[in-house]
């Protein structure tokens, strides 16, 4: 194990340096202008939001087909978001776009700019290995690693250099993830031994344990029974206290339940089957006073 | 829909012949196949039985001494396998040393790396490598391989390691322990390389991407998931390795020098257990010479067998955190 300052791939020794601090939004360049504020449905304004994602005219490419048509909106900070639509519609080319999960697909290509509190994720300077660890992932099937529950939680703090008291780290990443009680007597059993709920919870606990600023979460129920579903719905609405959330979720029932704001997206059969934003709102108005057909139609279960 | 017309019609209906045919051809199978298995189990217990009763003369004469005595001079019938039996290993240690790290950097650059052209070409010809006949491979190494040894590659290491006698003096041949090892590591790597391709290959790309949506970078993706989700089959393939460098008699032979004695240094001529009984059991040249060599065939024989045992030790060991749920 090296420490970070023998990781020359890490970035730039700035970034290095900013990778050692304690990563806190308030300490990032926040965009100059005050967060816009959404418009409900009579024109109301929400309460005013730090902006962690502005998303410009993203398009992504897979070799010469396109997957994701240009698409608009802000992700703001504490609130769930979640990302809805049919299959195929680009949810998942979405969400992993925001960490940079899909620069390892051949023939990706991104257009127009993620900004990341104001910083463009695909910046020429940007280390993809840094912006993974502040904008963590979750995924659609659990995916802890074969080893204990404590060493599930604790390799990638200890891969960025985060030694000291690293057994409260795991302690509170599972508290966080509400697994500590189940756990508690168990952290050396291999993290494979646990049901499908907790491995998603302890999939949870570790991309919190780096201490991220956002946790994308790629349809994380979608494999689980409906018990252990709502638990991974509650901690949710606690988690948004301290993380920023995307969700991608088939299940506009869920949606319904934990997001603040809803995007929804869908196949535009205009365009060669391009996946595009529809509609981006507060829950409340996306399911009961859309403005777009579509997504009424969806909402509704007249489509998809 | 069979099911469906199984509860329709009575059974006997169904065509009683058929259902026996079927039946038959069931027990066919069986027997081919557990017949395959036992013939298996049969053809390595004629192995044993055969080398132990040849081996038994030499036994009753040299007893365990055998293992210890290095002097083989079957004109006197003295007879001992310690000088095979160290080339053997040392040639064997020379061999895993160099491949098994080489193999594992071409598998992890092939797997994990490579641009697909780079991968669709490289990647068959380190398996072809495996497919050139070791009578080949001796061949190069006698005529090409040896004099490369004895003119550049032992005046360096002698002169950065010479204070240590297992790197004496450069030889004029280059036909030695070392040379014969090195030949080895060329027939071992495509072995290693290849099968540890395939597993790293076989990593689910979920637990790639979970450590990879960490902020792992990809030393740390290959250091922590990768290798140690694929360390009992790395180990097999390791072990598969030493069996082909253990038992390889012709390749050795051709540049090992046929050496006596036992010698500090890697650059002398030596002997292998393999090697010997290859190029000895056509002459024997003493009553006790044919029961020696089947002595030393059974010593190979149980290095052989242990090894083996001891993979499967090893793969039981990881492989209970292997698979993901």
């Amino acid at each position: 194990m090296t420490e970070p300052d023998d990781q020359i791939d890490r970035g730039p020794a700035g970034e290095r340096v900013l990778g050692r601090v304690r990563i806190q939004t308030e300490s990032l360049p926040s965009p100059a202008a005050p967060a816009p504020l959404p418009a409900r449905n009579g024109g109301a304004p929400l309460i005013a939001r730090d902006v962690v994602f502005d998303i410009r005219d993203m398009a992504v490419y897979y070799g010469d087909n396109q997957a994701l048509g240009w698409t608009t909106f802000k992700i703001y900070r504490h609130l769930v978001t979640a990302v809805i639509g049919p299959s195929g519609c680009g949810k998942s080319t979405f969400i992993r776009s925001l960490n940079r999960m899909n620069d390892a697909i051949r023939g990706f290509r991104i257009e127009g700019q993620v900004l990341y509190h104001g910083h463009d994720v695909y910046g020429a300077e940007v280390n993809r290995v840094e912006v993974r660890r502040r904008i963590g992932m979750v995924f659609q099937k659990p995916n802890p690693f074969p080893k204990s529950i404590y060493d599930n939680i604790a390799w990638a703090p200890r891969n960025l250099g985060m030694r000291e008291d690293l057994d409260a780290r795991v302690e509170r990443a599972l508290t966080q993830a509400a697994l500590w009680d189940e756990v508690e007597d168990r952290l050396r059993d291999s993290a494979l031994s646990l049901s499908g709920g907790q491995q998603q919870r302890l999939c949870i606990a570790r991309a919190i344990a780096v201490e991220p600023d956002v946790l994308l979460l790629d349809e994380p129920a979608s494999a689980l029974d409906p018990v252990a579903t709502a638990s991974i719905e509650d901690l949710m609405r606690t988690l948004k206290n301290r993380y920023t959330i995307v969700i991608v979720t088939h299940n506009m029932q869920q949606a319904a339940r934990v997001a603040d704001q809803v995007a929804f997206f869908t196949l535009d059969p205009g365009a060669d089957r391009v996946g595009t934003l529809v509609e981006h709102a507060d829950t409340q108005t996306i399911f009961r006073n859309p403005k777009d057909s579509r997504t009424r139609d969806y909402v509704t279960g007249r489509f998809g | 829909m069979s099911a469906l017309r199984l509860r329709l019609r009575p059974r006997a209906a169904i065509g009683a012949e058929a259902a026996r045919a079927g039946r038959t051809g069931d027990r066919i199978l069986f027997a081919l196949c557990a017949g395959a298995g036992l013939l298996a189990v049969f053809v390595l217990g004629e192995v044993v039985y055969q080398v132990i009763s040849g081996a038994r003369p030499a036994i009753s004469k040299f007893g365990l001494g055998f293992l210890v005595h290095s002097r083989w001079a079957p004109n006197f019938s003295a007879f001992g396998a310690a000088q095979a039996l160290v080339g053997t290993v040392i040639t064997s240690i020379i061999a895993l040393s160099i491949a098994t790290p080489l193999g594992i950097a071409i598998a992890v650059y092939l797997a994990m790396m490579a641009p697909p052209a780079v991968r669709t070409v490289v990647g068959p010809l380190v398996e072809m490598l495996a497919a050139i006949p070791s009578v080949i491979v001796g061949f190069w190494g006698l005529i090409v391989f040896s004099p490369f040894v004895a003119n550049h590659i032992e005046p360096a290491l002698h002169n950065v390691l010479g204070f240590m006698p297992l790197f004496g003096a450069a030889q004029t041949t280059g036909f030695s322990l070392l040379t014969a090892g090195l030949v080895l590591t060329i027939m071992v790597l495509p072995i290693i390389a290849a099968l540890s391709r395939d597993l790293f290959l076989t990593v689910p790309v979920e637990l790639t991407e979970g450590a990879a949506a960490l902020g792992a970078t990809r030393w740390e993706i290959i250091r922590g998931v990768v290798l140690p989700t694929t360390a009992s089959g790395v180990a097999a393939a390791t072990v598969l390795g030493l069996g082909r460098a253990l038992g390889e008699a012709i390749a050795v032979l051709q540049v090992v020098g046929d050496g006596t004695g036992i010698h500090s240094s890697l650059f002398q001529p030596g002997e292998t257990l393999a090697a010997r009984i290859a190029n000895e059991f056509t002459s024997p040249e003493s009553k006790l010479h044919i029961p020696s060599l089947f002595y030393l065939a059974l010593i190979l024989l149980v290095i052989g067998l242990v090894t083996s045992v001891l993979a499967r030790m090893i793969a039981t060991r990881f492989d209970v955190h292997r698979s993901l749920a």
